[in-house]
């Protein structure tokens, strides 16, 4: 470990484990609490944060169970520190409920899942993307969530940054849902010096503390300023349905209505600022590949050799999953024709992107049930199919 | 009639735990579940809880299990054998099954029981099911790599309490879960260590026979958390009863009673510093954290001296 500046910021050049790679992009962000609890392939992150936290002022506490993980990481929120937690399939399981409650009570902080093959206990050592639909509508309600999908150790740092800013600029929690394969891979990353990371923090309430409502926002907006403990606010929160003061406003649909509703939009809305996508080929496309994570990674290959069989193929990699980009789905679809995508499960984004597509254009899954990543092979054969050519073996 | 708890008369029967297990060389656990199981003469049924027994013994396609064996979760070892007990016992009462005395245990390690799996335990003995928890300590989260647990010891180095500069090793004691099994009010609670066999042995089929639910608590060395050799696991266990960091002790029916008592009750260092995850204790900055841990295991052991009326 190099000498880190007074921030905590290793600025350097590393070849680094990419669950390593999350604690200190964590770390760059300011997070400085994390609670959590052992477990494949996320433990490392845990670890990490174990020995680094405590020189940087920050505190690690290990829990008795992801759900209280989970609440400790809202609880520090609320007391005024970034928070952040990291677990897999069964771990994540678990925190749905507090992740409902981080939702509800607009509580930012991070919630790392390092994506393992299930359902249970599944694969613990190996890699699967099937908690993909589980991040989107795994805690009770209705809500909207923003979920970040990277594909290496570098883009993992740079996303739990980002995940972290996000997190503070819609007063939400943010999901890192990365897998056994990125977390445990490792590569090349570079860290880079403090001036150029971009840390966002929470927006104060820049009214006086009696006129000070926890849940109202000005005309126009959607995300309420939010106060931090010990700076002569009062607030008061809840997971029950409340009004602007945070009271509990729980017999009838009054407030229920505008509450879910921002706590949508505010997302949903934001969509423009929020997602991000990376395009390579996609001009003159016949055929385009969209996927995520690691998946999208090993769609490179196929996607060259496409391309030298005279295939026209492009690729969309979606580095926001969450909210979904669905007219840039849609808009593709009107332009290609057919759309192929693996995910290392048995179709969970792929629904989505029929959805958008809507019979426009042939949309293909690759599927695997996790254990493993694709074969390049089985990717470059619905390309072919998707292109129209005949399927060889 | 009961098999004599002989080395020569228990030889004779098969393990129910089989050679060719993947727990690895000098694990404290497999000598607990062998040990224990070899002094039940009934039918078995396990429920085991994730951790390194439950893994180690199941590597698809094996099982090294000779005995009806169920895994579920993480934190529901005791959920999942409430479970098996009392569809038993209802299939008996519809007279599909006959009945038998089938002898219902669920394994966990610390982990599994201390941390995320005490409500669930808490749960199954209160209800009453009729089973023997067996917790096999080994004082961290040993099967993902050695992470911190609340039956760590105090100083103790882990991959999550790492002992460095600001902080050396583990901040805090460990959880009493053998007074708080016995606060449950149950028919037997016992504390054992597998370098008293017999002892062990002793608790096990009182537990199985106590009617109604038992809990045991077993000390069990993992020497790649611990840091020692392989062949050091039954003297290193055996420093630990007689520093009285792990006391032998039952508590029936409400009652008290030491089942052995150290000839000469030997300082906690002993026992540290025959285990690698201690080694930073030794330095003279942290000389303090051992004279914590004494004060505490002394505090402990008077207590119990007291609660046994031997004070």
């Amino acid at each position: 470990m190099s000498p880190a500046s007074r921030n905590g910021v290793l600025s350097g050049e590393f070849f680094m484990l990419g669950d390593i790679a999350c604690a200190e992009g964590a770390i760059c962000a300011g997070c400085r609490f994390f609670a959590g609890y052992p477990i494949t392939p996320a433990t490392e992150v845990a670890q990490r944060m174990s020995e680094r936290l405590p020189l940087v002022g920050g505190i690690y506490i290990q829990m008795e169970d992801e759900m209280a993980s989970m609440n400790a990481v809202l609880g520090a929120s609320w007391a005024g520190v970034k928070a952040m937690t990291a677990t897999s399939g069964p771990g994540f399981s678990l925190m749905m409920e507090n992740l409902g409650l981080g939702v509800m009570m607009e509580t930012p902080c991070v919630l790392v899942n390092v994506q393992r093959g299930g359902p249970s206990t599944g694969l613990p050592t190996l890699v699967g993307q099937g908690d993909m639909m589980q991040a989107r509508w795994g805690s009770h309600g209705d809500y909207a969530i923003i979920a970040l999908s990277p594909s290496s150790p570098q883009e993992l740092f740079d996303l739990t940054i980002h995940a972290f800013n996000l997190s503070e600029t819609y007063r939400a929690p943010v999901l890192v849902m990365t897998d056994a394969e990125v977390g445990h891979m490792t590569e090349k990353v570079v860290i880079p010096p403090v001036e150029e990371i971009e840390v966002i923090g929470r927006r104060k309430p820049t009214v006086p503390p009696e006129e000070y409502l926890p849940y109202r926002v000005e005309p126009g907006e959607l995300v309420p300023p939010m106060a931090v403990a010990g700076e002569g606010y009062r607030i008061h929160t809840t997971g029950l349905t409340h009004d602007e003061r945070g009271y509990p406003a729980t017999a009838d649909d009054t407030a229920q209505w505008p509450l879910v509703q921002r706590l949508v939009d505010k997302i949903e809305k934001n969509k423009d600022k929020i997602i991000m996508l990376e395009e390579d080929g996609l001009d003159d496309a016949e055929v385009a590949v969209v996927s995520y994570g690691i998946a999208a990674r090993t769609a490179i290959w196929p996607v060259q050799m496409a391309r030298q069989e005279g295939i026209r193929v492009g690729m969309l990699r979606l580095v926001t999953v969450w909210p979904f980009p669905d007219e840039e789905i849609r808009d593709l679809a009107g332009r290609v024709e057919g759309i192929v995508v693996p995910e290392i499960n048995l179709g969970q984004i792929v629904r989505e992107v029929e959805r958008c597509a809507a019979g426009r254009t042939e949309v293909l899954s690759v599927p695997h049930p996790g254990g493993g990543i694709h074969d390049p092979q089985a990717v470059l054969r619905a390309i072919r199919r998707a292109a129209g050519r005949k399927a060889e073996a | 009639m009961a098999t004599k708890l002989l080395p020569k008369e228990l030889a004779k029967r098969p393990d129910r735990l089989s050679p060719g297990h993947r727990l690895c060389a000098g694990c404290g656990a497999s000598i607990i579940v062998r040990q224990m199981l070899a002094a039940i003469d009934e039918p078995v049924v396990l429920s085991n809880a994730t951790g390194c027994l439950e893994v180690a013994t199941t590597i698809y396609p094996y099982t090294a299990w000779r005995v009806p064996w169920i895994h579920n979760a993480f934190e529901n070892a005791a959920s999942t054998i409430s479970g098996v007990e009392a569809a038993y016992r209802s299939m008996v009462r519809q007279g599909k099954i006959p009945e038998q005395d089938v002898k219902f245990i669920a394994f966990g390690g610390d982990g599994g029981t201390y941390d995320i799996g005490l409500q669930a335990l808490s749960g199954a003995v209160e209800r009453g099911h009729q089973f023997l928890y067996v917790c096999y300590d080994n004082g961290a989260y040993m099967n993902t790599g050695i992470q911190r647990s609340s039956a760590t010891p105090l100083g103790a180095h882990t991959t999550t309490s790492p002992a460095g500069k600001v902080i050396p090793g583990k901040q805090q004691f460990r959880k009493d879960l053998t007074a708080i099994m016995a606060a449950h009010g149950i028919p037997y609670v016992a504390q054992a260590a597998p370098s008293q066999w017999r002892d062990l042995m002793k608790k096990t089929r009182k537990a199985v026979n106590c009617g109604g639910p038992a809990f045991m608590n077993v000390l069990s060395s993992c020497n790649r958390g611990w840091r020692h050799g392989t062949d050091e696991t039954v003297e290193i266990t055996q420093l630990a009863v007689d520093t009285c960091y792990w006391p032998l002790y039952e508590v029936e029916e409400g009652v008290w009673r030491l089942t052995y008592k150290p000839r000469e009750k030997l300082p906690v260092e002993e026992w540290l510093k025959r285990q690698g995850r201690f080694r930073h204790l030794f330095r003279p900055e942290n000389r303090h954290l051992i004279d914590r841990l004494q004060e505490e295991v002394d505090r402990r052991w008077e207590r119990l001296l007291r609660l046994c009326g031997e004070a």
